[in-house]
């Protein structure tokens, strides 16, 4: 096979169809378990076919595109839909095929105790997602990218908003899809604006008119701005971040796929696949560079704060996201592309296994855990696989791309977010650690923990896939590693290290042999703690938008429709009620009367032809 | 006689039939005024046959005739299960349609 677009549209068809199955043969669907083996099935093909379409464009570094003309009009068609497999496509779509998948597996463990009819929603709704990301991850144009990314967004609605009868699920779901829908209205502004000026949506074609310079620049820094927008709304870049915390009322593997691994990182990926556009206007870089850095170092203050050990991870996604968006702003978009790879392994499988603790221990807070080690001795280890690479160990995953990204930042000429991202990068080793220390070290707190154990075959199999993974890649990187874009800083490998180790240190010094205590420290940073703890009043602000903006809005509207519309229509039928009401008296019911009125109708009609004219 | 005293006759006749359906309280009164004002129709039809020499207007009363025989059964019938429901044959009573 030499063209990589035919296994990357067979990838991209399986879970298509796995999706139509489950969603047209209900009987299928409610079955349960055998619409998730089909749905685990085709998405082991997807993967088996992604890796061959990443085989072939590895092996020849060319790109391929199958396109079929769509939309069409008197001047040809406006569009296509197809599939650009290349490079960067056909790694991104092994990712999400790869995490897909193993979620998928993962969820039949996961999700055991749901009934028949809700798991085959449940997958259902993953078929989808794993459709559209792929959709959206081969999207050759701006318009199927933008198709693919709202159905993406939908199926994060549906997933969050699963367990639908919490309140709690339901509210986070509406509150997911709005704050990204905010930054989707930029996004479409954005790519129409652009067609205006270039007159074509296509990749391809839009790089080639950068290359020549035949894109005319004047308002260009809008346009990159308006889809800027769109891309921090996805990826939860500040201040659009609010929603991805709360999108953790979703199931957990759900919380790994979409909200770690895949979907919100589509906002890094759409800049990455158009970094040449944003590259001709600086300010907006400059922009994406500060605005990554101050939300990496925002989330990491925000997770050290955080008890539920979901919401330490999400704010966690916030902040490396913030990295991998500071690096595209530098102007090194690989190194936030590789970062986003081994970002969405170790991050899948942290998920994954706070997961596992949390199906066994049935709560969110990390102090009701304390003491899993013993208990649950595989889980404790490929959390700390994980933990160590988010940290930035040497020979885990993380370690290489943040390093890079450090070093984009500094060799960009952007020296306040590299000091940002480093103090972040001090912060994610303690915060994380922290976790580990009160979760899996320590005594048990609780009684519940007595019977806690480790997780399932379906569940354990996953979490090693994914921890062997994040090793191999970090030594993989540590020994042979792509070759940076920049000239590396001697001092940089050192310090990083140094800083991860000083944040594991602070964390075990505090949680685990409590020389400091945690009071103390709380103490030492009581207004930052305060103001964490009340989320910098960001939500505050949102909820303030919402309810001073929309919901006056809202209550003029309905004061128009009840009074101005409604009221108009009101008054039409009281007034037909009251005159039929008096007219019904000429109704007698008496046949003489009719006869005198036939009678003098006669005398009228007679009166009207006689009369002269 | 001339055709003038045919119609005066039918006239007279019609406006008789025409004051007993407004005035009289009784259904079969009202009945009786109706066939008042079609025997006067008819008259006029058998003066005008004979007046034009057109036989048309006798076959068009032989069937009026009959029909009106009909229609006075049917009539007689609906006031005599009116009364035997309602206890009463006064026009003004029957009035269950009112509005």
């Amino acid at each position: 096979m030499t063209d990589p677009a035919l296994p990357a549209l067979v990838a991209l068809l399986l879970p298509a169809s796995a999706f139509l199955l489950l969603a047209v043969v209900a009987p299928l669907r409610r079955s349960g378990r055998p619409a998730a083996y089909l749905s685990v099935l085709f998405a082991a093909g997807a993967l088996a076919s992604a890796l061959a379409s990443f085989r072939v464009t590895s092996a020849s570094g060319g790109y391929s595109a199958w396109l079929w003309p769509w939309i069409p009009t008197e001047a040809g068609p406006l569009t296509s839909v197809g599939v650009l497999a290349d490079g960067d496509s056909a790694l991104m779509l092994v990712l999400v095929a790869l995490v897909s998948f193993l979620v998928q597996v993962y969820s039949l463990g996961y999700l055991s105790d749901e009934s028949a009819p809700s798991l085959g929603r449940y997958y259902t709704y993953q078929s989808l997602f794993a459709f559209s990301m792929m959709g959206l991850v081969l999207a050759p144009n701006f318009v199927q990218l933008f198709i693919c990314w709202e159905l993406v967004g939908l199926c994060s609605y549906l997933l969050i908003g699963y367990w639908y009868p919490r309140p709690e699920a339901a509210r986070a779901a509406v509150k997911a899809f709005w704050i990204t829908k905010a930054g989707d209205v930029g996004f479409l502004i954005g790519i129409i604006l652009l067609w205006r000026q270039a007159g074509t949506f296509d990749f391809l074609e839009l790089l080639n008119m950068t290359d020549t310079g035949a894109l005319p620049l004047a308002g260009l820094g809008i346009i990159t701005f308006c889809i800027y927008l769109g891309a921090s709304g996805k990826s939860a870049q500040f201040p659009f971040h609010v929603w991805l915390p709360d999108a953790m009322e979703g199931p957990t593997p759900v919380s790994a796929l979409i909200h770690a691994a895949t979907m919100v990182t589509a906002g890094v990926y759409l800049l990455t696949r158009t970094v040449w556009l944003f590259r001709l206007t600086p300010d907006v870089m400059q922009v994406i560079a500060w605005n990554g850095a101050f939300t990496a170092l925002l989330a990491a203050v925000l997770a050290c704060v955080q008890t539920d050990i979901k919401r330490v991870l999400a704010y966690s996604t916030v902040s490396q996201l913030g990295y991998m968006m500071a690096a595209i702003g530098a102007g090194f978009a690989s190194a936030g592309f590789l970062h986003l790879l081994t970002h969405g392994i170790f991050k899948a499988l942290l998920f994954l296994g706070a997961g596992a603790v949390i199906h066994t221990v049935g709560t969110n807070d990390i102090f009701q855990m304390g003491g899993l080690g013993r208990k649950m001795p595989q889980t404790t280890i490929v959390f700390v696989v994980g933990t160590l690479s988010l940290a930035g160990i040497p020979f885990f995953g993380g370690f290489f791309s943040k390093e890079e990204i450090l070093g984009a930042t500094l060799a960009g000429g952007f020296p306040g977010p590299f000091a940002m991202l480093l103090l972040g990068a001090f912060l994610t080793a303690f915060y994380m650690f922290r976790v580990v220390f009160i979760t899996f070290a320590g005594t048990p707190v609780h009684d519940v923990q007595h019977h806690a154990h480790d997780a399932p075959l379906t569940m354990a199999l996953p979490l090693w896939i994914l921890a062997l993974l994040s090793v191999g890649l970090g030594t993989l990187f540590a020994f042979w590693h792509p070759r940076a874009e920049f000239e590396e800083l001697g001092w940089l490998t050192p310090t990083a290290v140094l800083v991860a180790f000083a944040g594991i240190a602070l964390a075990y010094v505090v949680y685990q042999r409590r020389l400091i205590s945690a009071d103390a420290l709380a103490r030492a940073f009581a207004p930052i703690r305060a103001a964490a703890l009340r989320r910098f009043w960001l939500d505050d602000l949102f909820a303030f938008v919402y309810r001073s903006l929309m919901l006056t809005l809202s209550r003029l509207v309905g004061w128009i429709d009840r009074y101005l519309v409604d009221g108009v229509l009101n008054v039409l039928s009281a007034w037909t009620l009251m005159s039929g009401d008096r007219l019904r008296h000429l109704q007698s019911g008496r046949a003489q009367d009719y006869v005198y009125g036939i009678a003098l109708g006669v005398l009228l009609i007679m009166l009207w032809t006689r009369w002269p004219r | 006689m001339s055709l003038n005293e045919y119609l005066a006759l039918a006239a007279v006749l019609f406006a008789i039939g025409f004051f007993g359906v407004m005035t009289r309280r009784n259904t079969v009164g009202i009945l009786l005024g109706i066939e008042l004002m079609l025997n006067a129709v008819n008259i006029n039809l058998v003066a005008f046959a004979r007046y034009n020499a057109d036989i048309v207007g006798m076959i068009f009363t032989a069937f009026t005739i009959p029909i009106t025989v009909a229609e006075v059964a049917l009539g007689l019938a609906i006031v005599i299960l009116m009364f035997r429901m309602r206890r009463t044959a006064v026009a003004d009573h029957l009035d269950i349609l009112k509005g």
